[in-house]
C-alpha cells in the first residue's frame, strides 16, 4: 500500500511543480482584474463568478512581521515560528507564516521566496504541510528550510 | 444618522456601569442588570419605563438581552440583541439612535455585556484549517499592524510603550478599571513580550463587565448631554491588515479603513470636525491601534502620532485627551460592553462628573470602537 506521507492542511493553497518548486494558487478575476487568495469561485471584490486560477511564482517582498511565541488557538505544530505579510510583484500581499522566527533576522523590503512548511504529525501520522516564506540570502533558501515534501501532492 | 430628514434629536438621559474586571461567581446576566438597573436609577425612569431595549454581546448566546431583562421583570417591550464584534455596542447603539431619531420611539434603553475568560479568545470567525495552520493568533494581527507603523512612521518601541504609560496613569483614577497601577516606560518595554514589538502591558486584556444607557427624545432643555452621531461602518475590501483579517490583500494604501469612513460620517452627522473635540475615548486594544485611531479618525495629520505623544497631546492635561478613563489597556475589553461603557465615561465628562480625571470644560467628546467583521462605530456627544 503507497501512502502518501504528507498532506496539506488544506486543499488548493499552494501547487508542486516538477522539480519540487512551490507555487501558490491565487484566483484572478475575469471581470475587474483583482488577484485574490485562496482561490475562490466567486471574486471577493466584485461578486463575479468567472475567475481563473493564476499559479504564482513564489518570488515576493517582506512587507511586516513578527513571531508568534506561544500556541494559538488550534495550533500544534512547533513555537516560536515567525508570522508576517509579503508582497507578490503579481500584486498582492499574503498573510503567512514566516520560516524565520527571530524577528530581528528580519527586514522590510527583504527578498522572501515560497516554501512549502511542515505543521505537525496528524493521527494518521502524516506530515501536514503549510504555504510558507523563507528569507532569501545570498545562499539561497537558508538550509534550515524543509525541502517540499518529495511526492507531495499538488495542494 | 442617514435616513430620516427633519428627525428628533437624542439626549443621555442616564448611565449605568458594572465595574471590568473579572468576577467569578457572577453570571453575565448579573452583570448586564447591575448595568441597567444604574442607568434606569441615573435616568429617574420608572420600571420598565423603556420603549424598546438594544443589546450588544457577542460571547453570551442565545437571547442574551432577554435573559438580563427577564431577571428584572422588564419585558413585553421589543428586544434586540446585536452582535458586530468590538464595535457591537457601536451597532446597538446606532439602531437605538435611530430608532428615535425616526420617531418611532421616546425612550430606550441600551446595554452591553460580556463575560470572556482570560487570554487569546478562541474564536469561530476563524476557519479550522487557519488555527491549524497557525494563522489565527489574533495578538499577532495586531503585532503586523504595529510592526508597519512603525516601518512607516516614526513611531518607536517608546511611542509604543508611552501610550500604556498614559492609559494606565489614567486608569489609577478610575475606579471602575481592572487594573489601577502606574507603569513606567522601562516596565512595559520590560514586560512579556507577547508578539514583537507588542509586549504584554501594550495590550488588553479580555475580560468582564457591562454598561447601559438610556436615551430619550432630547427637550431642548439646557444642559442636556446630545447624541448627535452614533454611526457604524464596515470595513471595505482589500486591506490586508485590516480587522476584517482576510488572508490576502491588494498593493494599495489607499483604502480607507472603517473607522475613517465611521468618522467621516459622524462629523457630518454631528455637524462637528475633529478639530472641535474636546475628549476622545478610542480602541486601545494595543498602543499601536490607539496610534493609528488618531490618524484614521483625523485627529492628527498622517505620520504625526508620534509626535503628538512626544507633546503630551492626548495626556490629561493636553489639547486633546485620549482615554482619560484608562482606555482598553485599563479597564479591559468586555466586548459587548466597551463600546457603551467609552459613551458613559464620555457623559461624564460632559456633565463634568469625572473626578481626578476630569477633563476641564468639555463640550465636544467622540468614542471609537472597531474590531472582527470588521466594524467600526464612532459616537459624538455634545453639551
Ligand atoms: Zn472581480
Amino acid at each position: 500500500m503507497r501512502v502518501s506521507d504528507t498532506f496539506p492542511v488544506r486543499d488548493g493553497l499552494f501547487a508542486i511543480v516538477e522539480g519540487g518548486t512551490p507555487l501558490l494558487i491565487t484566483g484572478r478575476c475575469n471581470d475587474c482584474a483583482r488577484l485574490h487568495f485562496p482561490q475562490q469561485s466567486t471574486c471577493p471584490y466584485c461578486a463575479a463568478t468567472t475567475v481563473t486560477q493564476e499559479l504564482l511564482d513564489g518570488e515576493a517582498s517582506l512587507w511586516t512581521w513578527t513571531s508568534v511565541l506561544r500556541e494559538p488557538p488550534g495550533y500544534r505544530g512547533p513555537v516560536p515560528f515567525g508570522f508576517g505579510v509579503v508582497e507578490l510583484e503579481a500584486g498582492i500581499r499574503i498573510v503567512t507564516r514566516l520560516t524565520e522566527s527571530d524577528p530581528r533576522q528580519l527586514t522590510a523590503g527583504m527578498p522572501m521566496r515560497l516554501v512549502v512548511d511542515d505543521l505537525h504529525t496528524d493521527d494518521e501520522g502524516r506530515v501536514v504541510q503549510t504555504y510558507a516564506f523563507a528569507p532569501v540570502t545570498d545562499m539561497g533558501v537558508p538550509p534550515d528550510t524543509d525541502p517540499p515534501g518529495a511526492d507531495g501532492e499538488a495542494g | 444618522m442617514s435616513g430620516g430628514a427633519g428627525s428628533y434629536e437624542v439626549a443621555v438621559a442616564g448611565t449605568g456601569l458594572h465595574a471590568f474586571g473579572r468576577f467569578e461567581g457572577t453570571s453575565v446576566t448579573d452583570l448586564g442588570a447591575a448595568a441597567v438597573r444604574a442607568a434606569l436609577l441615573d435616568a429617574e425612569l420608572a420600571h420598565s419605563g423603556f420603549d424598546a431595549a438594544f443589546c450588544a454581546s457577542v460571547y453570551s448566546g442565545v437571547a442574551a438581552a432577554h435573559k438580563v431583562l427577564g431577571s428584572l421583570g422588564m419585558t413585553g417591550m421589543p428586544i434586540y440583541t446585536v452582535e458586530a464584534g468590538c464595535a457591537s455596542g457601536g451597532a446597538a447603539l446606532s439602531l437605538a439612535v435611530e430608532s428615535i431619531r425616526s420617531g418611532r420611539h421616546d425612550t430606550v434603553l441600551v446595554f452591553g455585556m460580556e463575560k470572556m475568560s482570560a487570554g487569546i479568545i478562541r474564536s469561530s470567525f476563524f476557519e479550522p484549517w487557519r488555527e491549524e495552520a497557525g494563522l489565527a493568533a489574533t495578538p499577532a494581527y495586531f503585532a503586523l499592524r504595529a510592526r508597519r507603523l512603525m516601518e512607516t512612521s516614526n513611531v518607536t518601541r517608546e511611542h509604543l510603550a508611552e501610550v500604556s504609560v498614559k492609559n494606565h496613569d489614567n486608569g489609577v483614577r478610575n475606579p471602575d478599571a481592572m487594573y489601577r497601577e502606574a507603569v513606567t516606560r522601562e516596565q512595559v518595554l520590560a514586560s512579556t513580550m507577547v508578539c514583537d514589538p507588542l509586549t504584554l502591558f501594550m495590550l488588553c486584556s479580555p475580560n468582564e463587565g457591562a454598561a447601559a444607557l438610556v436615551l430619550r427624545r432630547a427637550s431642548g432643555a439646557g444642559g442636556e448631554i446630545r447624541l448627535t452621531a452614533a454611526e457604524v461602518r464596515s470595513h471595505l475590501p482589500g486591506s490586508v491588515l485590516g480587522e476584517a483579517t482576510p488572508l490576502a490583500g491588494l498593493v494599495d494604501d489607499s483604502i480607507p479603513a472603517p473607522t475613517t469612513l465611521a468618522a467621516d460620517a459622524a462629523y457630518e452627522a454631528a455637524g462637528v470636525g475633529p478639530g472641535d473635540l474636546d475628549v476622545v475615548e478610542c480602541q486601545d486594544t494595543d498602543s499601536a491601534r490607539e496610534l493609528l485611531s488618531y490618524e484614521e479618525l483625523r485627529l492628527c495629520p498622517p505620520g504625526e502620532a508620534a509626535a503628538w505623544i512626544d507633546a503630551r497631546h492626548t495626556h490629561l492635561g493636553g489639547p486633546l485627551p485620549v482615554n482619560p478613563s484608562g482606555g482598553l489597556l485599563s479597564k479591559g475589553e468586555p466586548l459587548g460592553a466597551s463600546a457603551l461603557g467609552q459613551v458613559v465615561e464620555l457623559t461624564l465628562q460632559l456633565r463634568g462628573a469625572a473626578g481626578p480625571r476630569q477633563v476641564d470644560g468639555a463640550r465636544v467628546a467622540l468614542g471609537h470602537t472597531v474590531g472582527r467583521g470588521a466594524n467600526a462605530g464612532v459616537t459624538i456627544l455634545t453639551r
